[in-house]
Parts: C-alpha cells; structure tokens; sequence
C-alpha cells in the first residue's frame, strides 16, 4: 500500500498541492478502507456460515470504540498525561481490552439471540439481529455504561512523522493504523487457510450438514466464528478512535449505523463469504469515498458508495471474487 | 410448501356482487373517518390526536409494504425512502401550489382539513384547498410509484438478501439527494417567477421542507388507511393475490405454471410504493414539514418490524402490529414518567422504553417465530371455523 502512495508523484506531475491532495487522499482511503476491511470481515464470515445479515454487528465495532474510551479515560487515566508522556504499552493493552471485551460480547449475542433461531427463516434472524443492534445502542446510551454525549479520546499513539513522500509527510497515525489492519489481515488469513479451525470454518461456510456429519463441533465454530468477528470489529473500533480522537460519537448516532452499513456495503461487493473478498471491498469502498469527496461533490459521500453497490449487484450479482452459485430446483 | 388457504380456485363472481365488496368497505372506512374526525378528536387531547395520526400512518406503511415483503416474498427494507420520497413531492406541490393559487400559504381548506384544536372554524365545507391536497398526495403516490418501478427492476435480478440491500442502498440514495437539495423558496414573487420543474428542485437540502399547511387530519388519514386496507384484501383474494402468493411459496414452480414473475414483482413494488408515497405526504401535513434525516433504514426497518410481527402476508396482522408498536413506545413513556413521579431525583429511572422494546422484539421472534397471526387474518382464527375445517380433513 505504501507502494501505492510512491507510485503517485509518477503521475500527477503537476503542482505540488495536487500530489499533496492526491498522497493525503490515497493515505486517508486505505486507511479507512482498511477499517472497513476489518468490520466487513465480520459480517462475511458470519453470512458465510450463518447466511444473514448481522445487523449487530456494526455495533459491536461501536463497542469497540467506546470500550477504547473506557479503558484510556476511566481505567488508565490517560486523558491528564500530555500525548507525549503516553507510555508506550497504553495502546496495546487498550487494543487488546477491547477485543476480548467484544469477543466475549459477540460469543454471549450468538448464544442467546442467535443460536435459538438456528432453523427458523432468515427473516427471523434478520429481525432478530436489528433487535439486538438496538438493544446494544440503547444501553450503551443509559449513564451506567457509556452516556449520550459524545467524548474525546486521549492520543495514545506516538504524534510523529514516519517520513515524507513527495514532500507529503506521513503521521505516524495513519501508517500505524494501515500496519495494524494488514497485521491483523495477514494472521486471520494464516488461521483460515493454515490451521484445523479454519479448515473447520471453511467447510461449515460450505456446508453445514455435511461439516457436520465429518465431526465438525458446528455450534463451536459458529461461536468462534462470532468471538473472531468481534474482535475484529473491536480492533477496528480501537484504530477509528485513534484516527479521528475527536469522533467518538454517542453510541446510538446514526453515524456509526452509516459506517458499519458501509462496510457491509464493502463485504457485498467483494463478494459476500468472500475474505479476500471483503478485504478487496473494504479498501475499494474507502479509496471510493475518499476520492469522490476530494475530487467530485463531498454531499454525495453515501451515494458513491451505495451506487457502487447496485452496479456491482447488477452486473455481478455474487461481488468482485465470489462464485455465482446456480439455483437448484 | 405450505398451504395457503385462498389459492383455491374459485368462479368469477357476477358484476354485480363485486362493486359492493369493494365500495362497501371503503364507504365503511369513510364513516370510521368522519366519526374519528369529528366524534373522537374533540374528546382526546392533542397528544392522543397525534398518536392516532401516527398509527393511521403508520397502518398504510405497513400494509403496503405486506404487498411486498409479505404477499411476493422479496425483501424490501428501503420503504422509507418511497415515504421521503411522496413526503417532498406532496409537501413541495402543496406549499408552492398554494403560494401559487393564494399568493401565500395560507389554509384553504373545507372542514375536512381542519384539526379541532386549533379552534373554531367558520368556512366551507370543502374547500379548495382540500382539492389541492388530494392532488398532492396523488402526485407524491405516483412520483414514489415511478421509483418503485425503478427499484422493481433489480428486483428481476436479485433475490433474497441481495434485493434487500439494494433497496436498502437506495433509501439512503434517495435521503442523500433530497438532503442535498437547493434550499425552500420562501417569497411569492420568487415562487411566482420560477418553473414547476424548479421548483421541484428547491426542497430545502438538509433543513427539510417546512410547510404551515396542517391539512392532515384524522379523516383524510382513516380514509386512505380504508382504501389501502381494501386494495391490499381485495388483491390477496384475487387472481393477482395467488400469484404474488405463489412467487413466494416457489418461484421456479410459479413461472411454470404460467405467473410472469417479473411483471408481478414489480407490480407489487409500484402499488406498495404508491401507498407509502401518499404515507409520506399526509405525515408531512400532520407534523408540518418532512425532513429525509429523520427517514432513515431505521424508519424502514420499523415498518419491516411491523409486518414481520404481524405475520408475513397477514394484512389485519400488520394492521395490529402497527397499533401496538405505535402504542408501545408511547406508553413506555408515560409509564416510566408516571413511576419517577414516585421516585426521589436521584434514583430517577433512565428512559428504558427502546431497551424493552428492543428485547421484546428479540423474545417475540425467538418464542413466536411466524408472528402475530402467521398467513393468516384476524378473522380466520375464528374458533368455530377451525372445527368446521377439522369436520372436512383441513379443506
């Protein structure tokens, strides 16, 4: 990716306020892109397996966030340090803390809201998974949890340069947030096609009674497909907050609905129960948006992104990498 | 496939038995409209008016989209913005039409129009004004119309949970660009001076369309919930009825025996739309403006909530769904209001009401997974007919 960024100059030969936009562009595209990769990889593993929409999840990815909060401000006692005082072991434990927080979350939804309607319609589910999704906006907003105003985060990671390409100087922020999603893309890639529970998973997602009847414990790797897509999403949560610290919206914004809508907008059009389709999607959907606001009309964020979708759902309706599957009568 | 009680083939009625059927009820509902109108509203206060208002409302969103999710089995969850869409379009010929007719937007109306609680009214009985309002909320019934036909079409390529996001991404669509809209004329001369296809442009982008026009009222409401009731049964119990009830018991053995599954589908989108296009154009009369912001997927995933509980393809089931979950939210409030009344202010409880409801959705559809009342309709439930349907081995 930071290929991408040097390759720039090659092209736009012109002033030096356009490489700037174009690099800064580029820049703030993979790395929200990146974050929509991470939550899309959560709502494609569990369409793959489960086949619905996990409206929930985007509020996980919420969870993750405000969980972020919690730990910096109320536990840690950050927010009084200067940012430069921050010790350096703050944002790996705060990162860690929110994905075993969302883990354990995901695991309790998919046992109790989930696992009940196992056989029941998909609309059923789907019902189910707006239930829950409002259920966790509701109480993130009650005082006892997270309140309904929105907060500030304390800056955790180091305020710095990595280096400057074209005379466009790279923050230490945006190349650590692209660091962390490709780390985290490459181990979940490792588990999914190198170890025994990937395979596991991989042959739930492609048939679940057949897994079955191999001795597959399904309801274990559906649960585990569930701790793993939170914590992704809680990951995901933790880099939000660490770009934008003055973004952290109350928990029932419609704001956050629109960003996790959008990363399953990326999942759809990488092809859905794809992974590297979702990572593809996530990335595409963020240079996408990014570029429409820098160089066409920034009012029409949304609609770029939700264009993108019918076209793709028009003239491939299975996404960018997935397999179109013939209807069987 | 599951039995589905009026696919059973029955003779074509005589002429003259089916002009009552389909007059009648509506005649019916025009008596329960006057009679909310002019009896209930001067008892209930304000609140219980708007509360009224809403269930109507809400009764036509639900409903139409029954035609869709429930009748066809597609999943549409995008029907807000077919309501944005009618709001704007109703709002917009309303205001602008007045400001054109009258010099300014002044109410016009009949007795009809006129909310009790604004005080006496001394005028005609219907007015021109009343003429302009049911325009508009034909016009804004139509425009949403020509959208449902739009969206329709994917609806030839996609299936499940594929259309759903589509219609999903175009309700956003739709809220983005009337949010983005050039701002609302305010003076006469310039509304005087500019065109009809300008100013169907200048619809107020993020502010929303404010208009002092409160022509709603509990009549023309109940009026339309009588005619959206009797179009959506009389269709269930038609020839069009089985076969959109046929594309969702099984699509590939409907085109076999002859149903255009096409055509049909996105018949069903076009009239669903329709309704919640005049949906949308009577909330707007009722609370004085529209504004996209607040008609989200979150609105449309309320009315998808509203057929689901209610049971898919039972139009008395969404018609109930829809009064309680109007209803709910509201009396979640009081009581929670009523009991910190009781409590010492720091003990105060928190508004619990979307937490309850969230979980009561969550219990319903885990412990009665087909709804309210499944396929069928209030009316088939009754206990003697579950004998008589015993007595003949389940025909």
């Amino acid at each position: 990716m930071v290929c991408a960024a040097l390759l720039a100059p090659r092209r736009s030969v012109r002033s030096s306020d356009d490489v700037t936009k174009l690099i800064q562009t580029l820049l703030d595209g993979f790395a929200v892109g990146g974050l929509y990769a991470l939550i899309a990889l959560g709502y494609t593993m569990v369409y793959g397996i489960l086949k619905f929409i996990n409206f929930a999840h985007s509020d996980v990815f919420v969870l993750g966030a405000w969980i972020s909060w919690v730990v910096t401000v109320r536990l840690l006692r950050l927010d009084a340090l200067p940012a430069d005082a921050t010790p350096w072991w703050a944002a790996p434990v705060v990162i860690l803390t929110a994905m075993v927080v969302c883990g354990l979350t995901g695991f309790i939804i998919e046992r109790f809201a989930y696992r009940p309607l196992r056989n029941a319609p998909r609309l059923n589910v789907l019902i189910t998974a707006i239930g829950v999704s409002l259920l966790l906006q509701n109480t993130g907003q009650l005082r006892v949890f997270f309140g309904p105003y929105p907060k500030a985060v304390p800056v955790l990671l180091p305020n710095q340069t990595v280096g400057s390409v074209a005379g466009v100087n790279l923050p230490a922020v945006d190349a650590i947030v692209i660091g962390v999603t490709i780390l985290l893309m490459l181990a979940l890639e490792a588990l999914i096609f190198r170890t025994k529970l990937g395979r596991a998973m991989r042959a739930v997602s492609f048939n679940t009674q057949t897994a079955a009847l191999m001795g597959i414990h399904v309801d274990r790797v559906i649960s585990f497909t569930f701790v793993l897509g939170s914590a992704l999403a809680a990951a995901a949560g933790f880099l939000f907050v660490m770009k934008y610290p003055a973004g952290l919206k109350q928990p029932a914004d419609a704001a956050w609905v629109m960003l996790g809508l959008k990363a399953f907008v990326a999942a759809v059009v990488g092809g859905i129960g794809n992974v590297r389709g979702a990572m593809l999607g996530g990335i595409l959907i963020g240079l996408l948006e990014f570029f429409g606001v820098a160089y066409l009309e920034p009012l029409y964020r949304d609609v770029y992104v939700f264009s993108l979708l019918i076209l793709v759902l028009l003239f491939r309706p299975a996404g960018l990498l997935g397999r179109a599957v013939a209807e069987k009568v | 496939m599951s039995s589905t009680p009026h696919i059973a083939a029955r003779a074509a009625p005589a002429a003259w038995t089916v002009l009552p059927r389909n007059v009648g009820p509506v005649v019916a509902g025009l008596g329960l409209a006057l009679v909310l109108n002019f009896c209930v509203q001067p008892m209930s206060g304000a609140f219980a008016t708007k509360v009224l208002l809403d269930i109507g409302i809400n009764i036509i969103l639900a409903v139409s989209l029954t035609l869709v999710n429930g009748f066809t089995g597609q999943f549409s969850i995008g029907h807000a913005g077919f309501m944005a869409l009618g709001g704007y379009v109703g709002a917009a010929v309303m205001y602008y039409g007045s400001v054109q007719l009258y010099g300014g937007a002044q109410f016009h109306g009949g007795i009809l129009s006129w909310t009790v609680s604004q005080g006496a009214f001394a005028g005609p009985t219907f007015g021109t004004g009343d003429v302009l309002f049911l325009v508009a909320c034909v016009a804004a019934g139509l425009v949403a119309a020509v959208a449902g036909y739009i969206v329709g079409l994917p609806s030839l390529r996609l299936r499940g949970d594929y259309l759903a996001i589509v219609t999903l991404g175009f309700g956003e669509i739709v809220r983005v660009i009337l949010q983005s809209s050039r701002p609302q004329l305010e003076t006469a001369a310039e509304v005087a001076q500019a065109s009809w296809p300008r100013l169907l442009t200048q619809l107020g982008g993020a502010l929303g369309f404010t208009t002092p026009l409160f022509y709603t009222t509990l009549f023309w409401v109940y009026l339309f919930v009588a005619i959206t009731l009797v179009v959506t049964y009389r269709i269930k119990r038609s020839s069009y009825g089985r076969a959109f009830l046929s594309i969702r018991e099984d699509e590939v053995a409907a085109e076999a025996m002859g149903v255009s599954t096409t055509r049909f589908k996105v018949r069903a989108f076009v009239l669903a739309a329709f309704f919640a296009g005049v949906a949308g154009a009577l909330y707007a009369h009722s609370i004085g403006g529209i504004n996209a912001g607040e008609l989200g997927f979150q609105k449309s995933f309320d009315v998808v909530i509203m057929v689901v509980l209610g049971g898919m393809g039972s139009i008395s089931g969404s018609t109930v769904a829809a009064i309680i979950l109007t209803i709910l939210p509201e009396a979640l409030r009081t009581v929670t209001a009523w009991v910190n009344q009781y409590l010492p202010a720091a003990y105060a409880l928190p508004d619990l009401r979307m937490i309850i409801y969230s979980l009561a959705l969550i219990l319903m559809m885990i412990l009665r997974p087909q709804g309210l009342f499944g396929l069928h309709e209030i009316w088939d439930l009754r206990p003697w007919r579950r004998r008589r349907a015993k007595a003949t081995g389940g025909k």
